[in-house]
């Protein structure tokens, strides 16, 4: 088995990136709770993820116009969507603090448990290195 | 990841500019002129949405500008007022104090948000740094 970072830390790595992007556009609607006409965006996970693993392919440019794959930065550009307010307020901002909150705490621990994962693939690639010694 | 942080601060520096035209508002609340075009009038932060030119997908907020409040100031009759003029009328400010609390409460609480949101980014970080150890 040829050891390849892409296949041996499986889905965790696109995960950890997807998590940290999704880190920055809930960061991103907090710090605009007081700015009129601000709509709040989230990103679709399972979407965003699907996309940023088919971005893992390899694209071949044969002609020199041809555009340059950018990486996953475009694929989760794709996957923002504008948050639907319950109470949405007179002056056109669709941030509600506590939705924003909490969504802020769940993507903190699932980043934090994504860690986690990657960290026993590290220790398992570690143990199979030395022989478990 | 980093913009994470970039964004929490952008927010907290615009909640302390908003802080700071509150606490001016609440000193001068009482400050008389002898003109009506002297008179202080409340001063209010106004907050736009910062996007970034690279990816849309995580905007920051900015202060782009301070407008002042065109309520109408108050003409009081206070003869005996060293301020006052050749009629013996003096100008107070049209600062709403109610107003000016509960945008002090709203500035300190956004604040603390954003503050949390840049703590939790920043132990994010630090366990990412300590993958693999």
């Amino acid at each position: 088995m040829p050891l390849n970072f892409d296949t041996a830390l499986g889905v965790h790595e696109r995960a950890l990136y997807t998590r940290a992007k999704r880190t920055e556009v809930l960061g991103a609607n907090m710090a605009n709770v007081d700015t009129p006409g601000y709509q709040a965006r989230d990103l679709d996970f399972r979407a965003a993820l699907d996309g940023a693993q088919q971005q893992n392919l390899s694209v071949s440019r044969t002609r020199s116009n041809h555009i340059q794959p950018d990486g996953g930065a475009a694929a989760l550009e794709a996957q923002l969507k504008y948050r639907v307010p319950n109470q949405p307020s007179l002056d056109g901002n669709t941030v509600e603090m506590h939705i924003e909150q909490a969504q802020f705490a769940d993507n903190a621990v699932r980043y934090q448990a994504t860690l986690t994962f990657l960290g026993s693939k590290f220790s398992g690639l570690k143990d199979a290195i030395t022989g478990g010694r | 990841m980093f913009k994470v942080l970039d964004i929490a601060g952008s927010a907290m520096n615009a909640q302390m500019v908003r802080l700071n035209t509150t606490a001016s508002n609440m000193a001068n609340a009482d400050s008389v002129a002898t003109t009506e075009a002297e008179a202080y009038r409340a001063k209010q932060p106004v907050f736009a949405a910062l996007l970034q030119e690279t990816a849309n997908a995580a905007a920051g907020v900015q202060v782009t500008g301070i407008v002042e409040s065109q309520a109408p100031v108050i003409k009081r009759y206070e003869p005996g007022n060293p301020m006052a003029d050749a009629d013996g009328y003096v100008f107070g400010s049209n600062v709403n104090e109610v107003e000016e609390m509960a945008n002090m409460i709203s500035a300190s609480r956004s604040f603390q948000n954003n503050s949390e949101v840049f703590n939790t980014s920043k132990d994010l970080m630090m366990r990412t740094l300590q993958l693999g150890r």
